[in-house]
């Protein structure tokens, strides 16, 4: 039977050209609007590591001046000082930790025909490779034991690696980043990454790092960071002055296998804080923070608010569509009143009738949505040509696709619901006289 | 024109009228609102920045190695830049206008005060500065050369003159004696004298609530081997010396990179990129929403003229003329859209409400829901024009066909 209705509903979808186009193309475009703008915030805030994201855990402790919050809303600074990064990685109490900073270094490649180059790349410890789990084509990253004897070792993004050393396994050979030659320990693949969650304050969607060297080399050569830096007091004159301000320039990271392990570091945190009390530093109400992965994505905005407007505008425009099928539904199905009557008169069930047009609606249900599946397409097209920063997150994946057509399909059903419970209701005796 | 006859055929089909209506009341919600965020960006984007925007380029040198000479190079680039033909003027800067990095700071008036007065931004650079970014000065002087200060990071500039914008000299001096007065940067830091006031400069960062205050300070600043330039060519010669630059530096000092060089109009077009796609999206919206309601009220008017067309025929039999037909189907979509447009500018003031809580939207100008309102009857009467024409040339001779 359902191949039969199929048949009836794209006959009765042909003889009314327009109208079919019609309804097609508001499912398609309200759909396209919808899903365009669902995709991109979908994959802007999609956990970025969902298997361990709730045991990651960023560091905020309220290092700020006593007089003013350091936001009006009183959340504490989004960085932490160079003496506290060093002071909780030497504690060691988390199960990995890690401090990091935005660099910027020179790279002089030995090959006179590549030209020097300026990179982006990141300030870390060991545990930053296990934490966030890069994933290598070559070598490994260093140890702590490198981390501790200040090496200068260095691990190399896959563009970097392919424009010094075409893209070869380069582990033991040598890299010269302003003047200082480091030995390549490891090289990562491409690190497919939508927002670069583990440093928010310098841009979620902005360049990735092409190198990644340790923390402690990069405080000897006195690198200062390239990204945001903060002070509520002025950090005096010098490098050691500087390491020794109240400046929040370093982002930090623990990782806590168990809840158990949250709630000793979080004591652990609060001890600390206490102690530099008696300092006389960390002058205001204690307002230590350990947000996971995904409550940090979330204070931060990775997922913007014009594309959560963009969203329920998106979907505000598909209730649009929606009741526009419908009603041009109610109005074709209206007028096969006679028919319909001529079938319940030769014994079709109400039940029948039902289906048939169920049927016919899924049919613009389902041209509807791969309609729209294109114009999504399309869409995201557009989002990539108008925000330089969104490739990542502005690309169809199959959850997606699939959430196209069934929400294509399943609108046009809904649609179509009350129409055909009309068309069925419809009296034969009322229809055949004339 | 009597209204009773087509109240009493509208509540026969109440569901197709409440769908249509519930259309109306939607697109007049999501269209006022979309529009007003439209407009309020393309006032953002619109704000003027206070410099030449037309004929300036900005790009950074980085020298290799600690042991880098970046104070000598600094002056002789500055040299050789202010030397090139096509370049009016050059100077060291950290940031621009739009560019939404830089170097931001609070300023009081007192020593020691808690809070302080004014936020504001830092462009560090030397006697050409106002000249190459093109300020406009309004009041006092330019910096001198003697008082260009070398700094680096670890030694920041103490600032001892400054020139400041007008809207920062007003927020610090209401009463419009800023010229000369002393200010505090940095809280205990040294003083500052107020030397000169430009008209205009934005901050780097276009959604600062500061977005006005810049403080001109007269250093070299480099961030260890890096020194970036502003340089302002002659009119309609940026291009020019835009590409001879980097071969003209370099060749003067070849162990440093000169990175990408970037004109202040893709430094705005950068800025802003955010606020003009959520322009694009939410113009599209619309265009499309009013697209749909369009067609909806076609097709619907479309199948109610088809329904009736026996009764059209009656009517005119019975010696209705055209234009009573015609102005019987437009009053009905005048009905139907004037119910949707009510219902609608509830909900229009609804999604302001939630816009304003949720997303920081301003309040929705009250002038939105009327004009909103105009369109609309506007839309819908178009929209019928088709089917109403349609249903009039309906001859009366319809009336005695019987199928």
């Amino acid at each position: 039977m359902f191949s039969y209705y199929l048949q009836l509903g794209l006959r009765s979808l042909r003889r009314n050209p327009i109208l079919t186009a019609l309804m097609v193309a508001g499912i398609a475009l309200g759909i396209a609007a919808s899903m365009t703008t669902l995709t991109v915030m979908h994959l802007m805030g999609a956990d970025p590591i969902p298997w361990k994201s709730d045991k990651l855990h960023y560091v905020q402790l309220d290092s700020w001046s006593a007089d003013t919050p350091y936001r009006d809303d009183g959340r504490p600074p989004d960085q932490v000082t160079y003496r506290d990064a060093t002071a909780l990685m030497a504690a060691a109490r988390a199960d990995r930790q890690v401090a990091m900073f935005k660099v910027v270094q020179p790279v002089q490649p030995e090959n006179p025909q590549v030209k020097p180059f300026q990179s982006l790349g990141r300030a870390t410890f060991a545990d930053f490779f296990p934490m966030f789990e890069p994933p290598f084509r070559y070598g490994h990253g260093w140890s702590k034991a490198e981390d501790d004897a200040h090496s200068r070792v260095v691990v190399l993004g896959p563009d970097m690696n392919e424009k010094l050393f075409g893209g070869a396994d380069s582990t033991g050979r040598t890299v010269r980043l302003n003047g200082n030659d480091y030995t390549v320990v490891g090289v990562l693949d491409a690190w497919k990454l939508r927002a670069r969650y583990y440093d928010l304050t310098n841009g979620a969607f902005a360049d990735r790092e092409e190198f990644f060297m340790p923390f402690t080399t990069a405080i000897d050569l006195k690198q200062r960071s390239v990204g945001n830096n903060s002070c509520w007091k002025a950090p005096g004159t010098g490098w050691d002055a500087y390491l020794d301000s109240e400046c929040v320039w370093i982002q930090m990271w623990v990782e806590l296998d168990s809840p158990a392990r949250l709630a000793d570091y979080r004591t652990f945190l609060d001890n600390y804080v206490s102690e530099q009390k008696k300092l006389g530093r960390f002058q205001r109400p204690p307002n230590n923070r350990l947000p996971d992965v995904n409550e940090w994505m979330a204070d931060q905005r990775v997922v913007s608010r014009d594309v959560q407007v963009q969203t329920g505008l998106g979907f505000a425009f598909l209730i649009v569509c929606l009741v526009n099928t419908i009603g041009l539904l109610l109005a074709k199905f209206s007028r096969k009143a006679g028919e319909i009557g001529l079938r319940r008169a030769l014994g079709a069930s109400r039940r029948d009738v039902f289906q048939q047009y169920l049927v016919e609606s899924g049919v613009i249900g389902l041209s509807g949505g791969v309609l729209g599946l294109a114009l999504t397409g399309l869409g995201l097209l557009a989002v990539r040509a108008l925000y330089a920063d969104y490739k990542a997150v502005a690309a169809l994946d199959w959850t997606m696709v699939l959430a196209t057509v069934v929400l294509a399909v399943a609108s046009a059903i809904i649609a179509g619901l009350y129409p055909t419970w009309r068309a069925c209701r419809v009296q034969p005796a009322a229809q055949l006289k004339i | 024109m009597e209204i009773r006859p087509i109240l009493s055929a509208l509540m026969r089909s109440k569901v197709s009228m409440i769908l249509i209506g519930l259309q109306v009341a939607l697109t007049l919600a999501i269209v006022c609102n979309a529009l007003f965020i439209i407009s309020e960006r393309l006032e953002r984007m619109h704000r003027p920045s206070g410099m030449n925007e037309t004929d300036t380029f900005w790009f950074v040198s980085t020298g290799f190695g600690q042991g880098f000479d970046v104070r000598g190079t600094m002056q002789a680039d500055l040299a050789l830049l202010r030397s090139l033909p096509g370049v009016a003027d050059a100077t060291t800067v950290i940031s621009v206008p739009m560019s939404e990095g830089g170097w931001s700071t609070g300023i009081s008036l007192q020593p020691n005060q808690n809070n302080s007065t004014a936020e504001t931004a830092m462009y560090m650079v030397d006697a050409h500065g106002v000249s190459t970014y093109g300020a406009k000065l309004v009041a006092g002087r330019d910096f001198r050369a003697e008082e260009v200060t070398f700094n680096t990071m670890d030694d920041p500039p103490k600032a001892a003159t400054v020139i400041v914008t007008r809207a920062l000299a007003e927020r610090l001096f209401p009463d419009g004696d800023a010229l000369g007065k002393q200010v505090y940067y940095n809280n205990e830091g040294p003083t500052s004298t107020i030397v000169g006031i430009v008209e205009r400069l934005q901050t780097p960062w276009t959604s600062a609530d500061f977005v006005d205050n810049s403080t001109f300070v007269p250093a070299y600043l480099p961030y260890a081997t890096s020194s970036r330039y502003l340089v302002r060519a002659e009119p309609g010669r940026r291009d020019e010396v835009m590409g001879a630059v980097e071969e003209k530096l370099l060749a003067a000092n070849p162990s440093r990179i000169i990175g990408k060089m970037k004109t202040i109009a893709q430094v705005r077009a950068e800025g802003y990129a955010g606020d003009r796609a959520m322009a694009i999206i939410l113009g599209a919206v619309i265009f499309a929403l009013l697209a749909i309601t369009a067609l909806g009220i076609v097709g619907m008017a479309s199948f109610w003229v088809a329904q009736r067309t026996r009764q059209i025929g009656t009517r005119r039999a019975l010696g209705a003329t055209r234009g009573d037909i015609l102005r019987y189907f437009q009053t009905e979509n005048f009905i139907i859209t004037t119910l949707g447009l009510v219902a609608g500018g509830i909900l229009t003031y609804g999604l302001s409400l939630w816009l304003m809580r949720s997303y920081q939207v301003p309040r929705l100008p009250w002038h939105y829901v009327p004009v909103g309102f105009l369109c609309l009857w506007a839309l819908g009467q178009l929209a019928v024009l088709g089917p109403a024409l349609r249903a009039s040339r309906v001859p009366p001779a319809v009336a005695t066909r019987t199928v």
